[in-house]
């Protein structure tokens, strides 16, 4: 599993990064970046779905591997 | 409040200054929704208020027919000469020029910038409740709320602490004095300017570590910002930033006063706060924002005129049954909670981040000094009306640790 922020789409709400710490980190404005290439461990899969969930802007899609 | 008319039906003539809707808008919300999803009203020169989700967010984010010239519905509108910057950039800006006015300002609200800020911000908290210990009773909006955003912003901007009341009093008459005659609401605009001029000019002079002197050195479109638009700039910051915050803490503790299961549960778990503050901060959302149409059009079915006003009400969007499971119940579990809030879209509310810290560390200070408390007098608390809402009395009664162990 990966996952993508869409950086047009993408306000800076922060929730991603707030829920899923491991996977998203806010750049110096407060948008998100997927870490690394967006790899999702397996114990991380339901936050990534969680942070899909939550984000206002539906600015992030996960690719199912 | 002021003079106007009691409305007796919401779906022709709806005010958001009516008592009614200050008491308990949801109710309205909830009709409308499904009677009337776009109602109208012929005051403050013609208005909308579209209630569902998805309405609200497509008028978020469609920048191309709706202006922020401005986002407070009163009698008065900006002329059109006012765009693309409108009276308080980034908020009353439309695209392209809002992209640049809020980029210079993001970098000072991200969440690295604020996080710095956590440790002030918990002593004031701190202080506020060692100066409440020992009463039975607490005004928990004026008290304490209130008072969090107002240090933790001037202590931002560099101005004086002892100020706060000088802050209040401006904040207070733009958001609630809407029904104002014109001049007086000017009045009090030409008073906060000279304040905030005065206190730019000392920063010109004597350069600090703080937003003040920030927003001197800073430069939009390769130009030095002038005294002026530093000035517009804060008070921006002071007016979208106070009444804000303070109502977000205020209802937070109201929900939790009057929720023992809730505060019982926030207290034995405290690693459950940053969820149960998401769904506090859905289910009392304190900001309706508005907009002008630009031009006459018709909008889902609606026949819209060019300068009618549409009010945004995010909180009634976050309880719109379409977009959210038991949208009523309050779940402080609750994981799937994609709220609006903050806005949608390129107005994403620049404090968010500080606005979220502020209400975690009130929630966190006021439950380790309080973990038992209730609402002394449910009928004596009293909500803002108009387009921030929150309590403006909340009579707590506080049974005090130390007291009691
Ligand atoms: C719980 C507290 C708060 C809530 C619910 C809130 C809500 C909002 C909302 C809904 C918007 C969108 C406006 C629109 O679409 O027209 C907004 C924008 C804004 N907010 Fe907040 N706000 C809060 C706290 C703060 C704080 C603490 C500050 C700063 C000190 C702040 C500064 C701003 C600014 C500057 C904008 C305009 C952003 C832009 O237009 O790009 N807000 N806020
Ligand atoms: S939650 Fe969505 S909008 Fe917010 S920072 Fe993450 S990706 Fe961006």
């Amino acid at each position: 599993m990966k996952v993508r922020v869409d950086r047009d789409c993408c306000e800076g709400h922060g929730r991603c990064y707030a829920i899923a710490p491991a996977l998203f980190e806010p750049d110096e404005i407060g948008e998100s970046r997927e870490i690394g290439d967006g790899a999702v461990p397996s114990d991380q899969e339901n936050r990534a779905r969680l942070a899909v969930a939550n984000c206002p802007e539906q600015a992030i899609t996960i690719e199912e591997s | 409040m002021g003079d106007h008319q009691p409305v007796t039906d919401w779906t022709t003539d709806f005010d958001p200054t009516d008592d009614v809707w200050a008491a308990d808008p949801y109710p309205i919300w909830e009709e409308l929704r499904e009677s009337c999803p776009i109602a109208h009203t012929d005051r403050y020169g013609g208005a909308w208020l579209p209630t569902r989700f998805d309405d609200v967010a497509a008028i978020s984010y469609d920048t191309e027919r709706f202006t922020s010239r401005n986002v407070i519905m009163s009698e008065f509108r900006p002329p059109v000469q006012f765009a693309p910057e409108g009276i308080a950039p980034p908020i009353t800006s439309d695209p392209p020029y809002h992209q640049d006015a809020r980029r210079m300002l993001l970098p000072i609200f991200s969440p690295q910038a604020i996080n710095r800020l956590e440790p002030a911000t918990r002593a004031y908290c701190e202080e506020l409740v060692d100066a409440v210990r020992g009463h039975d009773v607490v005004d928990a909006a004026e008290q304490y709320a209130q008072h969090i955003p107002v240090r933790v912003i001037a202590e931002m901007l560099g101005l004086p602490e002892s100020d706060a009341d000088i802050f209040r009093g401006f904040v207070n008459h733009v958001i609630e004095g809407v029904a104002l005659p014109l001049e007086q609401r000017a009045e009090g605009m030409v008073e906060l300017f000279q304040y905030l001029l005065a206190h730019i000019e000392d920063h010109v002079a004597n350069p600090r570590d703080d937003l003040i002197t920030f927003l001197l050195e800073s430069e939009l479109h390769g130009e030095k910002l002038e005294p002026f638009d530093v000035a517009r700039t804060i008070a921006l910051l002071l007016i979208a930033g106070i009444d804000t915050t303070w109502s977000a803490i205020g209802a937070a503790l109201w929900h939790l006063a009057g929720t023992p299961a809730d505060r019982e549960r926030l207290v034995a778990e405290p690693q459950l706060l940053p969820t149960a503050m998401e769904e506090l901060l859905r289910a009392y959302a304190p900001v309706t924002m508005a907009r002008l149409v630009k031009e006459d059009m018709e909008w889902n079915g609606c026949p819209m005129k060019v300068n009618d006003w549409v009010l945004l009400p995010f909180p009634s969007a976050n309880r719109d049954p379409d977009a959210f499971d038991r949208p009523d119940d309050v779940i402080i579990d609750r994981q799937v909670n994609r709220h609006a809030t903050f806005g949608l879209g390129i107005h994403r509310c620049l404090g968010s981040h500080l606005a979220r810290m502020e209400l975690r560390v009130a929630l966190e200070v006021w439950l380790e000094a309080f973990p038992t408390f209730d609402l002394a007098d449910p009928a004596a608390v009293r909500w803002s009306a108009g387009q921030v809402r929150g309590p403006r009395t909340l009579p707590i009664r506080v049974i005090d640790r130390r007291h009691t162990s």
